[in-house]
């Protein structure tokens, strides 16, 4: 199945881009309690791209691992990109006024995370969930 | 176009608000700026807010329910959130977030109680020395 891609510029979509997320978590048989953390992180990671890289996508792929199967979401933005990643990954950490608990909390809330973010090059977050 | 909201219902000294809508976050912030200002408008003692509809609550979502707690405390009156779904409160507390000074109930019933008790403290307090 082709990767589904979402634009992100505005609030209303990362409701659009929870419910996609939501919509394949059903799909794949996810429990109840793994679907909400699929989602909730999902909301997370796409507020990141909207007010942090000022707007961008999210990406929404099944993933087949002998018989696991996942969810592998990439949020991609072009915006100022991070400087210390390290430190943005801290719970409490915001550039932004937030809570700070986007990155950690997404992090948490997944299998699998990674980023990848440069000065002035924008930042790419990928995260699976396996059932 | 109609301005989206979410209806804030008066009974007696308390505000009813169910949220039955995935909301994006201007609908959250609207929410906050019109329930502050109808505590103020009625003198409402007590605020219920109802989310057993919610499929998910994100940082954002917990700071709003953090902060109309706060604003109504300042503006006199108790907030209560009931009907949390299990699989919401696991992933709430996963990502980081416990709702710190927010009361909470199992369901409307024991939320109404609380708010209910909570007023006639109040009215006993209010009337002590008079007595």
């Amino acid at each position: 199945m082709a990767p589904e891609r979402l634009p992100l510029e505005t609030s209303e979509q990362i409701v659009v881009v929870r419910q996609a997320v939501r919509r394949e978590a059903i799909d794949l048989g996810f429990s109840l309690v793994e679907q909400t953390k699929v989602v909730t992180a999902a909301s997370e990671l796409a507020r990141n791209t909207i007010q942090h890289g000022g707007g961008g996508s999210a990406q929404i792929e099944r993933l087949t691992d002998g018989t696991r199967r996942g969810l592998r979401l990439t949020f991609e933005d072009h915006g100022e990109g991070i400087l210390d990643i390290e430190r943005a990954m801290k719970d409490g950490w915001s550039s932004k006024g937030g809570l700070g608990l986007g990155l950690s909390g997404a992090r948490r809330l997944s299998s699998e995370f990674e980023i990848e973010s440069a000065p002035g090059k924008g930042t790419r977050v990928v995260i699976i969930r396996w059932k | 176009m109609s301005v989206e909201r979410i209806p804030i219902l008066k009974m007696g000294a308390f505000l009813l608000v169910s949220i039955q809508v995935d909301m994006h976050d201007r609908l959250a912030l609207q929410l906050q700026e019109d329930l502050t200002t109808r505590i103020a408008e009625t003198g409402a003692h007590g605020v219920l807010i109802d989310i057993s509809a919610l499929e998910m609550v994100d940082s954002f979502i917990g700071r709003m329910l953090g902060n109309i707690a706060g604003m109504s405390r300042v503006l006199d009156a108790d907030t209560v959130v009931v009907g949390m779904r299990p699989a919401v409160a696991i992933t709430l507390v996963e990502l980081g977030m416990s709702l710190p000074g927010v009361r909470t109930a199992l369901d409307v019933e024991r939320g109404m109680a609380l708010l209910a008790s909570a007023a006639g403290e109040r009215y006993a307090s209010d009337h002590a020395d008079g007595a």
